[in-house]
C-alpha cells in the first residue's frame, strides 16, 4: 500500500493546483483522478500523447493550466522532487476509511487493471468537483437531449460535434461557452434559452465589479454570439421536447418576472437536433459525506461542504476546494486548491507563506460575492414545474413519472425526498440520483420552499462513491486487516 | 398543552411496519386511531431491510406459530391487496455447502415439517432447477414454498394510506417526549406538538421502544443489532427465490456481539440483487465497516461465483430491533395499564408484522387471541430477573 503526507482527490483546477503547491511545500501527494490526464472537466483536453499545437483551442484561462502542468512536470522530474507527486490518472475513488489517523482511499480502475488499489494520506484535500444540474422537461428522455457540460466534453476533449442544430438552455454564464463551442465547431446554434434575465446582475453590480475579468469575459462571448448570430432569448424556457426516436424539435416558453410560465405569450416551435441543458452545477459531495464532513446549502440550493477561512472541514485532515465548497468557477478553485494546499502544510507543521494564504484569502472572499451575485441573477425559475405532465419522467434511470412522485406525496404521505426516493425509487438506479436528485429533493417538498440541507443530504451520501464489482469488494484490504496484523506482530 | 379535538381510542407511537399494521387492524375493529411519528413514514428499520416473509428460518416454536399465522393473513385478509407492495410467493432455497451441513439441514427440515412448515429437499444435482447460477458444489438444499417478500417501505405506506382511509391520523414529525398519567395507568402521551389523550398507547417504536419503554418506567429490553445489505445494479433474472446459506438460521439466533455474517441473496422486481446478511451489536453506530462488506461479498461468491464481475451501487444498514430471547414483544403492559407494545422482532419485522397487529388488537379489544400470546408478553423480562 501505497503512504502519502497528502491525497488529493481531483486533478481539475482545484486539485491540480493544491497538488503542485503541497508539492512544491515539500508535501509527498497521491493526486488521483478519474479522467486520463489531468485537467479536470474544465480544461478537458485532447490526448496529451500525441501533441497538437492548438490543444488550448476553446479553452479559457488556458495558460493557468499550461502553468500548473509545467509545475507538476518539473516536480516529476526534478532531481530533488521526484517521487513527490504520483499522479494516479483513470482511477476513481470507490470508498473513504477514515482512520485513527489519516484516510485510507480504495481506488479502481475506470478501465482496465487497477495501478494502486490503496492509498493511505495523513491528510486529503478533495477537489471533486461537479455536474450540470438538470431539470425534467417532457420528452428529455428522447436521444439528442444532452448535459450543457457532456457537449462541452466532446467538444473539448474530442472536437466533435453533438449535434447539427443545436439550442442550448437553461440559466447562467456557463450557457455562453458552450453555445460558443459549438458554433466555432460548426453547428448551427439556433438559440440560447436563458430563464433569467440580466436584470438580474444589475441588482447587484457590487459582486460582479468585484472580479473584472469576468466583465471582460462577458464582453467576449458578447462578440461571439454576435459573429455567430446566436439569439440570445432571455425570460424564455424549453417546455417540451419533441421527436419520434430522437429530437426533432422543442417548444419555447416565457417566463414573467417571478420565474411563472406565461400563459398570455405563445412562442413557435425551434426545429433542433441537440439540445444542451445546463441549470447550473450540482458539487459531487459523496466523498465529503463519506469522511464525515459537515454540509450546508449554498445560495443555488446546492449542498457543499462546509469550510473555515483554511478550506479545512470539521474533520480534522479533511479540506475542501472548488465547486464542493460552492459553485463558482475555475479561478475561485485555483486560489481554494492552493489555500487548501497551504493549510494542509501549515498544519503538518511545515512553514507557509502566511502573506500569500492573505491573499488567497482576499480573493476567494472576492470570488465567493462574485459566485452568490450569479447564483442570484440565474435561479431555477420559480415555475419550472408548470410545464410538466404527469407521465413527465423524472427520474431516467428508474423511470419514475411526475405522477408517481405526487402519488407518493399526497397519497402514500411521504414528506421529505428520502421517503419519497423510498417509495417511488427516483435517484435508486444507475446514476444514484446524480441527475434527478434536485428535482426529486424539490418536488418532495411543497412548491416555493427552499431545500435544506437535511432534504439534501440523504440524497448526496453514496456509500460507494463509484461503483464497485463484487469481486474487488471481496478481496479490497481493509485498515482492520493491518490493525489485525500490526497486533499479530506485537 | 392538548392537541385539541383529538381524544383517539389508540395512539400507535411510530409509522414503521408494525405502526402501520397495528393502525390498519386496529381501524379495521372500529377503533379511532393517531399514529406519532418523530420522523417521516417507513423511516426507521423499515426502510433498512429486505422485506422478507420467511418459515424457513424458524424452528418450532411460538415465532413460528405467529409466522404462519402471517403468512395466513398476507394470503387471505391481505391478499387482495398484495400486489400494492409488490408481495410475491416466491419460495426460499436455503443450501448447504457440506455433506454435514445437509445433514443438519435435514434434521431442521424434518422438525418444521412437522410443526406445519412445507418443505421438500433438493437433491445436489437439481439445484440448478432451482437456481441454475449457483455454485454447483453444493451438498444439497430445502426449498421452502411458502417464504414469500414485500417491499417493505411501500407496504407500510399502503396499510398507513388505508387506515387513513378509515378515519386514522398520521401526525409526522411528532416527537413523543413523555405519558400522560393516572397513577400507574398511561392514558395518552405527551408530544413536542402537544399532548394527546387516548383509551390505549401503543409501543410501536420498533429499534428505540426500548427507550420509549423506558420513558413509560418499565424495563424492555429492545437492542439494535446492525446489519448491512450490499445492492447490485439492475441485472437480467439471476436469482429466482431467496437464497440462503444453512447457517443464517444460526446466526439469526446467536447472541453473539461480534460481526457475524451469513449469506441471503436475493432479487428485487427492480431487478437488483440484495446480498446480505451481517450482525454486529455495536449500539446505533452509522459508521459503514468495509470489513463487514468485504465478508458478505466475499460469502456470496461462494455461492453465486458467476457474479463476481457484477458492479454494486450502494449499501445501506439498519438496526434490527433485538430482544435477549430473540422473540419479539407483542400485548399489553400490567405494569402500565393502558400501554401495549409491538416490537423487537429482530429480523423478522416485516414478514410478523400483520400476525402481531392483530394479536394486539386482539388483545387491546379483549377478544379471544388467535394464537397464544403469553410468550410474548412484554413483562416477562422482568419475571426472569425475578425467578
Amino acid at each position: 500500500m501505497a503512504r502519502f503526507d497528502l491525497a488529493v482527490v481531483g486533478a481539475g483546477p482545484a486539485g491540480l493546483s493544491a497538488a503542485v503547491t503541497a508539492a512544491e511545500n515539500g508535501l509527498t501527494v497521491a493526486l488521483v483522478d478519474a479522467g486520463t490526464q489531468p485537467g479536470g472537466q474544465f480544461w478537458r483536453h485532447p490526448d496529451e500523447h500525441h501533441p497538437r499545437p492548438d490543444e488550448g483551442r476553446g479553452q479559457h484561462l488556458w495558460s493557468r493550466f499550461t502553468d500548473l502542468r509545467t509545475r507538476l512536470r518539473a516536480l516529476e522530474s526534478g532531481a530533488a522532487t521526484a517521487g513527490r507527486v504520483e499522479l494516479v490518472v483513470g482511477h476513481q475513488v470507490w470508498f473513504v476509511e477514515t482512520l485513527a489517523e489519516g484516510f485510507m482511499l480504495h481506488l479502481s480502475a475506470t478501465h482496465g487493471e487497477t495501478r494502486l488499489p490503496q492509498v493511505r494520506a495523513a491528510s486529503l484535500v478533495l477537489c471533486p468537483g461537479g455536474y450540470d444540474r438538470q431539470l425534467p422537461v417532457p420528452g428529455w428522455e428522447l436521444p439528442g437531449v444532452m448535459a450543457a457540460g457532456g457537449v462541452q466534453a466532446l467538444l473539448k476533449a474530442h472536437r466533435s460535434v453533438a449535434g447539427r442544430r443545436a439550442v442550448v438552455a437553461g440559466t447562467g454564464p456557463f450557457l455562453l461557452p458552450v453555445a460558443a463551442g459549438l458554433a466555432q465547431a460548426g453547428a448551427d446554434v439556433v438559440a440560447i434559452c436563458e430563464a433569467g434575465s440580466l436584470s438580474g446582475w444589475a441588482r447587484s453590480p457590487l459582486g460582479a465589479a468585484g472580479v473584472p475579468s469576468k466583465a471582460l469575459e462577458a464582453v467576449e462571448y458578447a462578440a461571439l454570439l454576435a459573429r455567430h448570430r446566436i439569439p440570445y432569448r432571455m425570460r424564455t424556457v424549453i417546455t417540451a421536447i419533441r421527436g419520434e426516436s430522437e429530437v426533432g424539435s422543442v417548444g419555447l416558453g416565457r417566463l414573467d418576472r417571478n420565474g411563472r410560465l406565461r400563459t398570455d405569450v405563445s412562442l413557435p416551435d425551434l426545429d433542433v437536433d441537440l439540445v444542451a441543458f445546463g441549470w447550473g452545477f450540482t458539487p459531487s459531495l459523496e466523498l465529503v459525506t463519506a469522511v464525515g464532513a459537515s454540509t450546508r446549502v449554498d445560495v443555488d440550493e446546492s449542498l457543499i461542504a462546509d469550510v473555515d477561512d483554511w478550506q479545512r472541514t470539521d474533520v480534522p485532515g479533511a479540506y475542501v476546494a472548488g465547486e464542493a465548497t460552492g459553485v463558482g468557477g475555475a479561478l475561485l478553485a485555483v486560489a481554494e486548491g492552493e489555500l487548501a494546499a497551504l493549510a494542509a502544510s501549515r498544519d503538518a507543521g511545515r512553514p507557509v507563506s502566511e502573506a500569500r494564504a492573505r491573499s488567497l484569502q482576499r480573493q476567494i472572499a472576492r470570488g465567493r460575492r462574485f459566485a452568490a451575485t450569479m447564483h442570484r441573477a440565474h435561479p431555477v425559475p420559480a415555475g419550472w414545474q408548470d410545464w410538466l405532465e404527469p407521465d413527465t419522467t423524472v427520474c431516467r434511470c428508474e423511470e419514475t413519472t411526475l405522477g408517481e412522485i405526487c402519488a407518493a406525496t399526497k397519497e402514500l404521505g411521504a414528506t421529505d425526498a428520502r421517503t419519497v426516493k423510498l417509495l417511488a425509487r427516483p435517484g435508486m438506479g444507475w446514476c444514484q440520483g446524480r441527475v434527478c436528485g434536485f428535482a426529486a429533493a424539490k418536488l418532495a417538498i411543497p412548491v416555493g420552499e427552499a431545500l435544506t440541507a437535511s432534504d439534501l443530504a440523504p440524497l448526496a451520501k453514496r456509500t460507494f462513491a463509484a461503483p464497485v464489482s463484487l469481486e474487488t469488494l471481496a478481496t479490497t484490504p481493509t485498515e482492520s486487516d493491518s490493525a489485525t496484523s500490526h497486533d499479530n506482530d506485537a | 398543552m392538548t392537541i385539541s379535538g383529538t381524544h383517539p381510542d389508540v395512539v400507535v407511537i411510530g409509522a414503521g411496519a408494525l405502526g402501520a399494521a397495528t393502525a390498519w387492524f386496529a381501524t379495521r375493529a372500529g377503533l379511532t386511531v393517531e399514529v406519532v411519528e418523530r420522523g417521516s413514514i417507513v423511516s426507521g428499520t423499515t426502510s433498512a431491510c429486505e422485506g422478507n416473509l420467511l418459515v424457513s428460518d424458524k424452528e418450532a416454536g411460538p415465532e413460528l406459530d405467529l409466522a404462519l399465522l402471517s403468512h395466513d393473513l398476507w394470503r387471505g385478509e391481505l391478499g387482495e391487496l398484495g400486489g400494492l407492495w409488490e408481495f410475491e410467493e416466491k419460495g426460499g432455497l436455503v443450501v448447504a455447502a457440506t455433506s454435514g451441513g445437509m445433514a443438519g439441514l435435514t434434521e431442521l427440515t424434518e422438525r418444521q415439517r412437522a410443526a406445519g412448515i412445507e418443505v421438500r429437499e433438493v437433491a445436489a444435482d437439481e439445484i440448478h432447477h432451482y437456481e441454475p447460477h449457483l455454485t454447483p458444489e453444493l451438498a444439497g438444499a430445502a426449498f421452502y414454498p411458502q417464504d414469500c417478500q414485500v417491499q417493505p417501505m411501500l407496504m407500510a405506506a399502503h396499510l398507513l394510506r388505508l387506515a387513513r382511509q378509515q378515519g386514522a391520523r398520521v401526525r409526522t414529525g411528532t416527537t413523543v417526549t413523555g405519558f400522560l398519567r393516572d397513577g400507574d395507568r398511561v392514558t395518552g402521551v405527551r408530544t413536542d406538538c402537544g399532548d394527546i389523550s387516548a383509551g390505549h398507547v401503543v409501543n410501536a417504536a420498533g429499534t428505540w421502544a426500548g427507550e420509549m419503554a423506558a420513558l413509560a418506567g418499565v424495563d424492555v429490553p429492545v437492542l439494535p443489532r446492525r446489519g448491512f445489505i450490499l445492492v447490485t445494479e439492475p441485472l437480467p433474472p439471476t436469482v429466482f427465490h431467496k437464497v440462503y446459506a444453512g447457517e443464517y438460521v444460526a446466526s439469526t439466533q446467536s447472541s453473539d456481539e461480534g460481526l457475524q455474517t451469513s449469506t441471503v441473496i436475493e432479487g428485487t422486481r427492480s431487478g437488483t440483487v440484495l446480498i446480505g446478511s451481517s450482525r454486529e451489536r455495536v449500539g446505533f453506530d452509522r459508521t459503514v465497516s468495509l470489513s463487514a462488506l468485504r465478508e458478505i461479498a466475499s460469502k456470496a461468491l461462494a455461492l453465486y461465483p458467476s457474479l463476481a464481475p457484477v458492479s454494486l451501487m450502494r449499501t445501506y444498514l439498519g438496526f434490527r430491533p433485538y430482544c435477549p430471547d430473540h422473540l419479539p414483544v407483542i400485548g399489553t403492559d400490567p405494569r402500565a395499564p393502558g400501554l401495549a407494545h409491538v416490537a423487537g422482532h429482530e429480523g423478522a419485522g416485516i414478514g410478523l408484522s400483520v400476525g402481531s397487529a392483530k394479536l394486539l388488537v386482539e388483545a387491546m379489544t379483549g377478544a379471544t387471541p388467535t394464537i397464544d400470546i403469553t410468550p410474548f408478553r412484554p413483562e416477562r423480562f422482568s419475571l426472569q430477573e425475578v425467578s
